[in-house]
Protein backbone atom coordinates (compact mmCIF):
# COMPACT_ATOMS: atom_id res chain seq x y z
CA UNK A 1 0.00 0.00 0.00
CA UNK A 2 1.43 3.47 -0.99
CA UNK A 3 0.62 5.84 1.82
CA UNK A 4 1.75 9.73 1.85
CA UNK A 5 4.29 10.70 4.23
CA UNK A 6 2.17 12.72 6.22
CA UNK A 7 -0.74 9.56 5.92
CA UNK A 8 2.79 7.36 7.83
CA UNK A 9 3.53 10.51 10.17
CA UNK A 10 -0.33 10.88 11.34
CA UNK A 11 -0.37 6.66 11.87
CA UNK A 12 2.96 6.55 13.56
CA UNK A 13 2.05 9.53 15.97
CA UNK A 14 -1.19 9.91 15.79
CA UNK A 15 -2.85 13.34 17.78
CA UNK A 16 -5.60 12.99 20.12
CA UNK A 17 -6.00 9.53 20.97
CA UNK A 18 -8.36 8.40 23.82
CA UNK A 19 -11.03 8.70 25.56
CA UNK A 20 -12.88 11.71 26.93
CA UNK A 21 -14.09 12.28 30.49
CA UNK A 22 -17.28 13.65 30.17
CA UNK A 23 -17.70 14.45 26.26
CA UNK A 24 -20.29 16.53 24.96
CA UNK A 25 -20.61 14.11 21.70
CA UNK A 26 -20.13 10.71 21.03
CA UNK A 27 -19.95 9.19 17.39
CA UNK A 28 -19.63 5.70 16.65
CA UNK A 29 -19.24 4.51 12.93
CA UNK A 30 -18.61 1.35 11.55
CA UNK A 31 -18.87 -2.39 12.17
CA UNK A 32 -15.98 -4.78 12.46
CA UNK A 33 -17.00 -6.91 10.07
CA UNK A 34 -16.05 -3.98 7.25
CA UNK A 35 -12.65 -3.92 9.49
CA UNK A 36 -12.63 -0.25 10.87
CA UNK A 37 -14.55 1.07 13.52
CA UNK A 38 -14.21 4.93 14.67
CA UNK A 39 -15.32 6.39 17.78
CA UNK A 40 -14.73 10.31 18.18
CA UNK A 41 -15.54 12.52 21.09
CA UNK A 42 -15.93 16.01 21.30
CA UNK A 43 -15.72 18.69 23.78
CA UNK A 44 -18.35 21.71 22.83
CA UNK A 45 -17.84 25.12 24.42
CA UNK A 46 -20.55 28.57 22.98
CA UNK A 47 -20.89 26.33 19.95
CA UNK A 48 -17.50 25.88 19.42
CA UNK A 49 -15.77 22.15 19.34
CA UNK A 50 -12.66 23.33 21.90
CA UNK A 51 -11.29 19.58 22.10
CA UNK A 52 -11.99 15.90 19.73
CA UNK A 53 -10.45 12.59 20.83
CA UNK A 54 -10.36 9.58 18.76
CA UNK A 55 -10.37 5.52 19.38
CA UNK A 56 -9.86 3.86 15.91
CA UNK A 57 -10.35 -0.55 14.97
CA UNK A 58 -9.07 -0.48 11.52
CA UNK A 59 -5.86 -0.11 9.22
CA UNK A 60 -3.55 2.69 8.91
CA UNK A 61 -5.67 4.83 6.95
CA UNK A 62 -8.23 4.66 9.52
CA UNK A 63 -6.12 5.71 12.21
CA UNK A 64 -4.75 8.33 10.47
CA UNK A 65 -7.91 10.35 9.26
CA UNK A 66 -9.12 9.81 12.84
CA UNK A 67 -5.68 11.89 14.13
CA UNK A 68 -6.22 14.21 10.40
CA UNK A 69 -9.72 15.03 11.14
CA UNK A 70 -9.73 15.17 15.41
CA UNK A 71 -6.50 17.97 14.51
CA UNK A 72 -8.94 19.52 12.08
CA UNK A 73 -12.65 20.22 13.46
CA UNK A 74 -10.42 21.61 17.19
CA UNK A 75 -11.49 25.37 17.12
CA UNK A 76 -14.20 25.06 14.72
CA UNK A 77 -17.44 26.14 15.03
CA UNK A 78 -20.04 23.56 14.72
CA UNK A 79 -21.46 24.71 11.42
CA UNK A 80 -17.45 25.28 10.45
CA UNK A 81 -17.12 21.61 11.53
CA UNK A 82 -20.47 20.08 9.54
CA UNK A 83 -18.70 21.47 5.95
CA UNK A 84 -15.83 19.43 6.65
CA UNK A 85 -15.73 16.91 3.81
CA UNK A 86 -13.99 13.21 3.93
CA UNK A 87 -12.04 14.58 0.76
CA UNK A 88 -10.82 17.85 2.83
CA UNK A 89 -9.29 15.23 5.12
CA UNK A 90 -8.36 13.13 2.28
CA UNK A 91 -6.29 15.94 0.96
CA UNK A 92 -4.91 17.30 4.27
CA UNK A 93 -3.51 13.57 4.39
CA UNK A 94 -1.95 14.52 0.86
CA UNK A 95 -4.23 11.49 -0.49
CA UNK A 96 -5.33 8.08 0.11
CA UNK A 97 -5.12 4.99 -1.98
CA UNK A 98 -8.42 4.69 -3.75
CA UNK A 99 -9.21 1.24 -1.65
CA UNK A 100 -8.57 3.71 1.45
CA UNK A 101 -11.01 6.91 1.14
CA UNK A 102 -13.97 5.15 2.24
CA UNK A 103 -11.89 5.43 5.85
CA UNK A 104 -12.22 9.42 5.23
CA UNK A 105 -15.55 8.47 5.02
CA UNK A 106 -15.54 7.03 8.04
CA UNK A 107 -14.21 9.80 9.85
CA UNK A 108 -16.57 12.71 8.28
CA UNK A 109 -19.16 10.14 9.74
CA UNK A 110 -17.74 9.77 12.82
CA UNK A 111 -18.04 13.56 13.05
CA UNK A 112 -20.92 14.23 12.11
CA UNK A 113 -22.55 11.40 14.43
CA UNK A 114 -20.80 13.15 17.07
CA UNK A 115 -22.25 16.47 16.49
CA UNK A 116 -25.79 14.62 16.47
CA UNK A 117 -25.08 13.26 19.49
CA UNK A 118 -24.06 16.39 21.07
CA UNK A 119 -27.22 18.63 19.52
CA UNK A 120 -29.54 16.03 20.53
CA UNK A 121 -28.08 16.45 24.32
CA UNK A 122 -28.44 19.77 24.21
CA UNK A 123 -31.16 20.80 21.98
CA UNK A 124 -33.04 17.61 22.28
CA UNK A 125 -32.95 17.54 18.30
CA UNK A 126 -30.35 15.76 16.40
CA UNK A 127 -28.80 16.72 13.39
CA UNK A 128 -31.41 17.97 10.83
CA UNK A 129 -31.11 15.73 7.78
CA UNK A 130 -27.99 14.07 8.87
CA UNK A 131 -27.03 11.53 6.23
CA UNK A 132 -23.97 9.32 6.73
CA UNK A 133 -22.39 8.19 3.81
CA UNK A 134 -20.51 5.37 4.79
CA UNK A 135 -24.27 3.74 5.51
CA UNK A 136 -25.74 5.13 2.54
CA UNK A 137 -22.61 2.57 0.66
CA UNK A 138 -24.84 -0.34 2.07
CA UNK A 139 -23.31 -3.45 3.29
CA UNK A 140 -19.36 -3.65 3.08
CA UNK A 141 -18.96 0.17 2.61
CA UNK B 1 18.40 -0.76 11.04
CA UNK B 2 18.64 -4.44 10.57
CA UNK B 3 16.09 -5.80 8.44
CA UNK B 4 14.05 -9.49 9.30
CA UNK B 5 12.05 -11.12 6.22
CA UNK B 6 9.64 -12.70 7.57
CA UNK B 7 6.97 -13.15 4.37
CA UNK B 8 8.46 -16.09 3.09
CA UNK B 9 5.38 -17.77 1.87
CA UNK B 10 5.16 -14.39 -0.36
CA UNK B 11 8.35 -15.04 -2.07
CA UNK B 12 12.06 -15.99 -1.45
CA UNK B 13 14.75 -14.73 -2.51
CA UNK B 14 17.00 -16.50 -5.33
CA UNK B 15 19.68 -17.69 -4.12
CA UNK B 16 23.44 -16.59 -5.25
CA UNK B 17 24.06 -20.43 -6.62
CA UNK B 18 21.31 -20.27 -8.24
CA UNK B 19 21.85 -16.84 -10.15
CA UNK B 20 24.89 -18.30 -11.35
CA UNK B 21 23.78 -20.52 -12.80
CA UNK B 22 21.02 -18.77 -14.84
CA UNK B 23 23.26 -15.51 -15.35
CA UNK B 24 25.08 -17.47 -18.73
CA UNK B 25 21.55 -18.50 -20.38
CA UNK B 26 20.95 -14.72 -20.70
CA UNK B 27 23.86 -12.70 -23.16
CA UNK B 28 26.05 -16.15 -23.32
CA UNK B 29 23.98 -18.84 -23.85
CA UNK B 30 21.11 -17.67 -25.84
CA UNK B 31 19.50 -20.17 -28.09
CA UNK B 32 16.51 -21.12 -28.41
CA UNK B 33 15.80 -24.92 -27.50
CA UNK B 34 13.83 -25.41 -30.46
CA UNK B 35 16.98 -24.41 -32.68
CA UNK B 36 18.53 -27.29 -34.42
CA UNK B 37 21.98 -25.56 -34.69
CA UNK B 38 24.67 -25.40 -31.62
CA UNK B 39 23.15 -22.41 -29.82
CA UNK B 40 19.92 -24.39 -29.34
CA UNK B 41 20.97 -27.58 -28.42
CA UNK B 42 23.05 -26.12 -25.55
CA UNK B 43 19.66 -24.56 -24.26
CA UNK B 44 18.16 -27.80 -24.89
CA UNK B 45 20.84 -29.82 -23.37
CA UNK B 46 20.30 -27.26 -20.36
CA UNK B 47 16.51 -26.94 -19.98
CA UNK B 48 16.31 -30.76 -20.19
CA UNK B 49 19.29 -31.34 -17.31
CA UNK B 50 16.76 -28.94 -15.48
CA UNK B 51 13.65 -31.15 -16.28
CA UNK B 52 15.70 -33.99 -14.91
CA UNK B 53 16.69 -31.88 -11.55
CA UNK B 54 13.54 -30.73 -10.87
CA UNK B 55 12.01 -34.26 -11.38
CA UNK B 56 14.79 -35.84 -8.84
CA UNK B 57 12.89 -33.37 -5.78
CA UNK B 58 9.44 -34.41 -6.35
CA UNK B 59 10.27 -38.43 -7.74
CA UNK B 60 8.57 -38.08 -10.78
CA UNK B 61 9.99 -38.94 -14.76
CA UNK B 62 11.31 -35.88 -16.44
CA UNK B 63 8.76 -36.49 -19.23
CA UNK B 64 5.65 -35.82 -16.61
CA UNK B 65 7.10 -32.22 -16.27
CA UNK B 66 5.30 -29.10 -18.22
CA UNK B 67 7.53 -26.12 -17.46
CA UNK B 68 4.90 -23.17 -16.81
CA UNK B 69 5.21 -19.29 -15.53
CA UNK B 70 4.71 -19.93 -12.11
CA UNK B 71 2.11 -21.70 -9.58
CA UNK B 72 -0.76 -19.55 -10.92
CA UNK B 73 -0.30 -20.66 -14.36
CA UNK B 74 -0.21 -24.70 -13.39
CA UNK B 75 -3.34 -24.34 -11.17
CA UNK B 76 -5.09 -22.59 -13.99
CA UNK B 77 -3.50 -25.31 -16.71
CA UNK B 78 -4.17 -28.23 -14.64
CA UNK B 79 -8.10 -27.09 -14.12
CA UNK B 80 -8.95 -26.55 -17.51
CA UNK B 81 -6.91 -28.46 -19.04
CA UNK B 82 -8.20 -31.82 -17.53
CA UNK B 83 -11.46 -30.63 -17.62
CA UNK B 84 -11.48 -29.89 -21.11
CA UNK B 85 -9.33 -32.99 -21.90
CA UNK B 86 -12.45 -35.37 -20.42
CA UNK B 87 -15.75 -33.12 -21.17
CA UNK B 88 -17.07 -36.59 -22.57
CA UNK B 89 -16.44 -38.27 -19.46
CA UNK B 90 -17.92 -35.51 -16.63
CA UNK B 91 -18.27 -32.30 -15.84
CA UNK B 92 -18.08 -32.31 -11.93
CA UNK B 93 -14.70 -30.32 -9.93
CA UNK B 94 -14.21 -31.08 -6.14
CA UNK B 95 -12.20 -28.49 -4.26
CA UNK B 96 -11.85 -26.96 -1.02
CA UNK B 97 -13.12 -23.60 -0.04
CA UNK B 98 -9.86 -22.76 1.23
CA UNK B 99 -7.91 -22.96 -2.18
CA UNK B 100 -5.90 -20.09 -3.51
CA UNK B 101 -7.33 -18.26 -5.61
CA UNK B 102 -5.46 -19.16 -8.79
CA UNK B 103 -7.42 -22.45 -8.13
CA UNK B 104 -11.08 -20.40 -7.03
CA UNK B 105 -11.03 -18.04 -9.66
CA UNK B 106 -10.94 -20.88 -12.37
CA UNK B 107 -13.21 -23.02 -10.46
CA UNK B 108 -15.95 -19.49 -10.48
CA UNK B 109 -15.16 -19.30 -14.64
CA UNK B 110 -15.82 -22.77 -15.28
CA UNK B 111 -19.04 -22.82 -13.54
CA UNK B 112 -20.25 -20.03 -15.63
CA UNK B 113 -18.96 -22.62 -18.48
CA UNK B 114 -21.49 -24.94 -17.22
CA UNK B 115 -19.10 -27.40 -15.37
CA UNK B 116 -20.39 -28.47 -11.42
CA UNK B 117 -18.17 -27.59 -8.83
CA UNK B 118 -18.36 -28.43 -5.31
CA UNK B 119 -16.39 -26.17 -2.61
CA UNK B 120 -15.75 -28.50 0.63
CA UNK B 121 -15.98 -27.04 4.00
CA UNK B 122 -12.70 -26.99 6.32
CA UNK B 123 -12.63 -28.12 9.63
CA UNK B 124 -11.39 -25.36 12.56
CA UNK B 125 -8.06 -26.44 11.53
CA UNK B 126 -8.30 -26.00 7.84
CA UNK B 127 -8.34 -29.63 7.20
CA UNK B 128 -10.28 -31.08 4.42
CA UNK B 129 -12.09 -34.07 5.81
CA UNK B 130 -11.47 -37.01 3.23
CA UNK B 131 -14.36 -38.89 4.09
CA UNK B 132 -16.12 -36.04 2.32
CA UNK B 133 -14.44 -35.91 -0.45
CA UNK B 134 -15.31 -39.06 -0.78
CA UNK B 135 -19.34 -38.12 -0.17
CA UNK B 136 -19.07 -35.49 -2.92
CA UNK B 137 -17.77 -38.00 -5.86
CA UNK B 138 -20.19 -38.77 -8.16
CA UNK B 139 -20.32 -40.48 -11.55
CA UNK B 140 -19.60 -37.08 -13.20
CA UNK B 141 -16.54 -36.20 -11.43
CA UNK B 142 -13.34 -35.86 -13.51
CA UNK B 143 -11.09 -34.09 -10.88
CA UNK B 144 -10.55 -33.46 -7.39
CA UNK B 145 -8.02 -30.47 -6.50
CA UNK B 146 -6.82 -30.30 -2.90
CA UNK B 147 -4.10 -27.82 -1.87
CA UNK B 148 -1.50 -29.99 -0.08
CA UNK B 149 -0.88 -26.82 2.01
CA UNK B 150 -2.41 -23.69 2.43
CA UNK B 151 -0.41 -20.76 2.14
CA UNK B 152 -2.17 -18.61 5.13
CA UNK B 153 -2.45 -20.98 7.57
CA UNK B 154 -0.33 -23.25 6.75
CA UNK B 155 -2.25 -26.47 7.80
CA UNK B 156 -1.31 -29.54 5.58
CA UNK B 157 -3.85 -31.50 3.76
CA UNK B 158 -4.17 -35.15 4.44
CA UNK B 159 -3.59 -35.39 0.43
CA UNK B 160 -2.27 -39.51 0.80
CA UNK B 161 -5.78 -40.41 2.09
CA UNK B 162 -7.32 -38.67 -0.87
CA UNK B 163 -5.16 -40.06 -3.52
CA UNK B 164 -6.81 -43.67 -2.10
CA UNK B 165 -10.42 -42.28 -2.67
CA UNK B 166 -9.59 -40.60 -5.74
CA UNK B 167 -7.82 -43.88 -7.36
CA UNK B 168 -10.80 -46.42 -5.82
CA UNK B 169 -13.07 -43.80 -7.93
CA UNK B 170 -11.13 -43.59 -10.87
CA UNK B 171 -11.09 -39.74 -10.33
CA UNK B 172 -8.04 -37.73 -10.97
CA UNK B 173 -6.56 -35.38 -8.31
CA UNK B 174 -4.29 -32.50 -8.75
CA UNK B 175 -2.94 -30.60 -5.77
CA UNK B 176 -1.49 -26.90 -5.42
CA UNK B 177 2.00 -27.89 -4.03
CA UNK B 178 3.11 -24.17 -4.29
CA UNK B 179 3.94 -23.94 -0.14
CA UNK B 180 5.39 -27.79 0.30
CA UNK B 181 7.90 -28.07 -2.98
CA UNK B 182 11.26 -27.66 -1.48
CA UNK B 183 10.27 -27.05 1.88
CA UNK B 184 8.81 -30.28 2.95
CA UNK B 185 9.00 -33.58 1.24
CA UNK B 186 6.96 -33.57 -1.81
CA UNK B 187 6.76 -36.91 -3.87
CA UNK B 188 4.25 -37.20 -6.19
CA UNK B 189 3.82 -41.35 -5.77
CA UNK B 190 3.67 -40.92 -2.27
CA UNK B 191 1.16 -38.31 -2.09
CA UNK B 192 -0.32 -40.60 -5.29
CA UNK B 193 -1.41 -37.28 -6.98
CA UNK B 194 -1.89 -37.31 -10.90
CA UNK B 195 -1.03 -33.53 -11.29
CA UNK B 196 0.52 -30.83 -9.11
CA UNK B 197 1.51 -27.25 -9.53
CA UNK B 198 4.57 -25.61 -7.93
CA UNK B 199 6.51 -22.60 -8.07
CA UNK B 200 10.57 -21.49 -8.18
CA UNK B 201 10.16 -18.34 -6.26
CA UNK B 202 8.96 -20.19 -3.54
CA UNK B 203 11.78 -22.54 -2.37
CA UNK B 204 14.57 -19.77 -3.37
CA UNK B 205 14.65 -19.79 -7.27
CA UNK B 206 13.63 -16.90 -9.70
CA UNK B 207 10.12 -15.06 -10.21
CA UNK B 208 8.13 -16.65 -13.20
CA UNK B 209 8.69 -19.65 -13.71
CA UNK B 210 7.10 -22.95 -12.56
CA UNK B 211 6.15 -26.09 -13.31
CA UNK B 212 2.83 -28.44 -13.56
CA UNK B 213 3.45 -32.27 -12.99
CA UNK B 214 1.38 -34.47 -15.27
CA UNK B 215 1.13 -38.36 -14.36
CA UNK B 216 1.98 -40.68 -17.43
CA UNK B 217 -1.20 -41.07 -19.29
CA UNK B 218 -3.35 -38.10 -17.93
CA UNK B 219 -5.01 -36.46 -20.29
CA UNK B 220 -4.42 -32.52 -20.73
CA UNK B 221 -5.66 -30.07 -23.16
CA UNK B 222 -3.31 -27.45 -23.71
CA UNK B 223 -3.98 -24.38 -21.63
CA UNK B 224 -1.64 -22.10 -23.94
CA UNK B 225 -1.48 -23.00 -27.80
CA UNK B 226 1.52 -21.63 -30.40
CA UNK B 227 4.06 -24.06 -30.74
CA UNK B 228 5.07 -27.45 -29.73
CA UNK B 229 7.24 -26.76 -27.00
CA UNK B 230 6.81 -28.48 -23.74
CA UNK B 231 5.31 -32.03 -26.18
CA UNK B 232 2.86 -29.68 -27.74
CA UNK B 233 1.34 -29.34 -24.00
CA UNK B 234 2.47 -25.72 -23.54
CA UNK B 235 3.50 -23.55 -26.16
CA UNK B 236 5.54 -20.44 -26.30
CA UNK B 237 9.91 -20.53 -25.89
CA UNK B 238 10.96 -21.82 -22.97
CA UNK B 239 11.96 -19.49 -20.28
CA UNK B 240 15.34 -20.79 -20.26
CA UNK B 241 17.35 -18.82 -17.38
CA UNK B 242 14.18 -19.28 -15.67
CA UNK B 243 14.19 -22.89 -16.17
CA UNK B 244 17.60 -23.74 -15.36
CA UNK B 245 17.11 -21.55 -11.84
CA UNK B 246 14.35 -23.93 -10.96
CA UNK B 247 16.21 -26.75 -11.93
CA UNK B 248 19.20 -25.72 -9.81
CA UNK B 249 16.75 -24.59 -6.92
CA UNK B 250 15.05 -27.62 -6.92
CA UNK B 251 18.75 -29.43 -6.87
CA UNK B 252 19.46 -27.86 -3.60
CA UNK B 253 15.84 -28.31 -1.92
CA UNK B 254 16.47 -31.61 -2.54
CA UNK B 255 20.03 -32.10 -0.67
CA UNK B 256 19.06 -29.40 1.93
CA UNK B 257 15.48 -30.40 2.51
CA UNK B 258 15.60 -32.18 5.99
CA UNK B 259 18.01 -29.96 6.89
CA UNK B 260 15.08 -27.00 6.19
CA UNK B 261 12.58 -28.48 8.02
CA UNK B 262 14.98 -29.37 10.97
CA UNK B 263 16.22 -25.39 11.15
CA UNK B 264 12.39 -24.08 10.62
CA UNK B 265 10.83 -26.18 13.14
CA UNK B 266 11.81 -25.25 16.86
CA UNK B 267 12.11 -21.51 15.18
CA UNK B 268 8.17 -21.27 14.43
CA UNK B 269 7.27 -23.16 17.81
CA UNK B 270 9.28 -20.94 20.06
CA UNK B 271 7.87 -17.44 18.00
CA UNK B 272 4.17 -19.70 17.86
CA UNK B 273 4.67 -20.06 22.21
CA UNK B 274 6.40 -16.68 22.30
CA UNK B 275 3.32 -15.19 20.90
CA UNK B 276 0.71 -16.83 22.55
CA UNK B 277 2.28 -16.66 26.33
CA UNK B 278 3.46 -12.81 25.99
CA UNK B 279 0.22 -11.66 24.39
CA UNK B 280 -3.16 -12.36 25.95
CA UNK B 281 -6.24 -12.86 23.97
CA UNK B 282 -4.52 -14.07 20.23
CA UNK B 283 -5.41 -16.92 18.64
CA UNK B 284 -3.83 -20.08 16.53
CA UNK B 285 -4.65 -19.76 13.31
CA UNK B 286 -4.12 -23.59 12.06
CA UNK B 287 -3.23 -26.58 12.87
CA UNK B 288 -1.11 -26.93 15.37
CA UNK B 289 1.02 -29.72 14.28
CA UNK B 290 0.10 -30.78 10.92
CA UNK B 291 1.27 -27.15 9.67
CA UNK B 292 4.07 -25.91 7.26
CA UNK B 293 7.49 -25.79 9.39
CA UNK B 294 7.54 -22.13 8.16
CA UNK B 295 4.12 -20.88 8.84
CA UNK B 296 3.11 -19.13 12.13
CA UNK B 297 -0.54 -17.21 11.38
CA UNK B 298 -2.09 -15.64 14.74
CA UNK B 299 -5.44 -13.33 15.08
CA UNK B 300 -5.20 -10.81 17.67
CA UNK B 301 -8.24 -9.62 18.93
CA UNK B 302 -9.27 -5.93 19.22
CA UNK B 303 -6.61 -4.69 16.57
CA UNK B 304 -6.55 -5.06 12.46
CA UNK B 305 -3.82 -6.32 10.39
CA UNK B 306 -2.38 -3.86 8.40
CA UNK B 307 -1.82 -1.55 11.40
CA UNK B 308 0.38 -4.43 13.01
CA UNK B 309 1.69 -5.31 9.30
CA UNK B 310 2.61 -1.46 9.09
CA UNK B 311 4.04 -1.24 13.01
CA UNK B 312 6.17 -4.28 11.74
CA UNK B 313 7.76 -3.19 9.29
CA UNK B 314 8.47 0.14 11.03
CA UNK B 315 10.40 -2.05 13.22
CA UNK B 316 12.23 -3.33 10.05
CA UNK B 317 10.37 -6.86 9.94
CA UNK B 318 8.15 -7.95 6.80
CA UNK B 319 5.04 -9.64 7.59
CA UNK B 320 1.64 -10.30 5.65
CA UNK B 321 -2.20 -10.30 7.06
CA UNK B 322 -5.24 -11.54 5.71
CA UNK B 323 -7.26 -8.73 6.47
CA UNK B 324 -9.12 -6.91 3.81
CA UNK B 325 -7.56 -3.79 4.22
CA UNK B 326 -4.14 -4.85 3.11
CA UNK B 327 -6.13 -6.90 -0.03
CA UNK B 328 -7.81 -3.95 -1.70
CA UNK B 329 -10.75 -6.07 -1.88
CA UNK B 330 -12.30 -4.90 1.47
CA UNK B 331 -13.29 -8.66 1.69
CA UNK B 332 -11.01 -10.54 4.60
CA UNK B 333 -9.40 -13.85 3.81
CA UNK B 334 -11.82 -16.32 2.80
CA UNK B 335 -9.39 -18.97 4.32
CA UNK B 336 -9.90 -17.42 7.91
CA UNK B 337 -13.95 -16.98 7.30
CA UNK B 338 -13.69 -20.50 6.45
CA UNK B 339 -12.15 -22.02 9.64
CA UNK B 340 -14.70 -19.87 11.56
CA UNK B 341 -13.19 -17.08 12.61
CA UNK B 342 -15.44 -13.80 12.72
CA UNK B 343 -14.59 -11.11 10.70
CA UNK B 344 -12.83 -9.07 13.44
CA UNK B 345 -10.33 -11.96 14.38
CA UNK B 346 -9.95 -12.52 10.24
CA UNK B 347 -9.40 -8.66 10.11
CA UNK B 348 -6.85 -8.76 13.28
CA UNK B 349 -4.78 -11.83 11.73
CA UNK B 350 -0.99 -11.72 10.97
CA UNK B 351 0.78 -14.69 9.07
CA UNK B 352 4.94 -14.48 9.72
CA UNK B 353 6.35 -16.99 7.52
CA UNK B 354 10.11 -17.79 8.06
CA UNK B 355 13.05 -19.02 5.82
CA UNK B 356 16.28 -20.43 5.70
CA UNK B 357 18.18 -17.35 7.23
CA UNK B 358 16.12 -16.42 9.75
CA UNK B 359 17.51 -17.35 13.42
CA UNK B 360 16.93 -17.66 17.27
CA UNK B 361 17.93 -13.86 17.47
CA UNK B 362 15.08 -12.82 14.87
CA UNK B 363 12.63 -15.02 17.10
CA UNK B 364 13.96 -12.83 19.82
CA UNK B 365 13.64 -9.45 17.97
CA UNK B 366 9.63 -10.23 17.27
CA UNK B 367 8.92 -11.11 20.85
CA UNK B 368 10.59 -8.10 22.04
CA UNK B 369 8.98 -5.95 19.51
CA UNK B 370 5.19 -7.29 18.72
CA UNK B 371 3.79 -7.30 22.22
CA UNK B 372 4.85 -3.57 22.51
CA UNK B 373 2.85 -3.23 19.08
CA UNK B 374 0.11 -4.64 19.72
CA UNK B 375 -0.45 -3.12 23.36
CA UNK B 376 -0.11 0.13 21.65
CA UNK B 377 -2.70 -0.22 18.75
CA UNK B 378 -5.13 -2.21 21.70
CA UNK B 379 -4.98 1.52 23.50
CA UNK B 380 -6.04 2.88 20.28
CA UNK B 381 -8.92 0.53 19.65
CA UNK B 382 -12.26 0.89 20.69
CA UNK B 383 -13.37 -2.36 21.03
CA UNK B 384 -10.67 -3.16 23.67
CA UNK B 385 -12.24 -2.13 27.43
CA UNK B 386 -9.26 -2.96 29.63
Amino acid sequence: MNYSDKVMEHFKNPRNVGEMDSPDGIGRIGNASCGDIMEMYIKVKDNVITDAKFKTFGCAAAIATSSMITEMVKGKSIPAALKLTNQMVVEALDGLPPVKVHCSVLGEDALKSAIDDYLKKTTGKGLEGLKLKNNEAGPGH
Amino acid sequence: MKRIYLDNAATTPTLPSVLKEMLPYFSERYGNPSSLHSFGQEARAAVEAARARLAGLINCQPAEIIFTSGGTESDNAALFGVLYANKSKGDHIITSKIEHHAVLEPCQWLEKQGFKVTYLDVDKYGLVDPAAVKAAITDKTVLVSIMHANNEIGTIQPIEQISTITKEAGVLLHTDAVQTVGQIEVDVDKLGVDLLSLSAHKFYGPKGVGALYVRKGTRLEPYIRGGGQEKRRRASTENVPGIIGLGKAAEIAKAEINERVAHLLPLRDRLIKGILDNIPEVILNGHPVQRLPKNVNVSVKYIEGEAMLLKLDLEGIAASTGSACSSGTLDPSHVLLAIGLTHELAHGSIRFSLGRTNTDKDIDHVLEVFPKIVKKLRQMSPLYKK
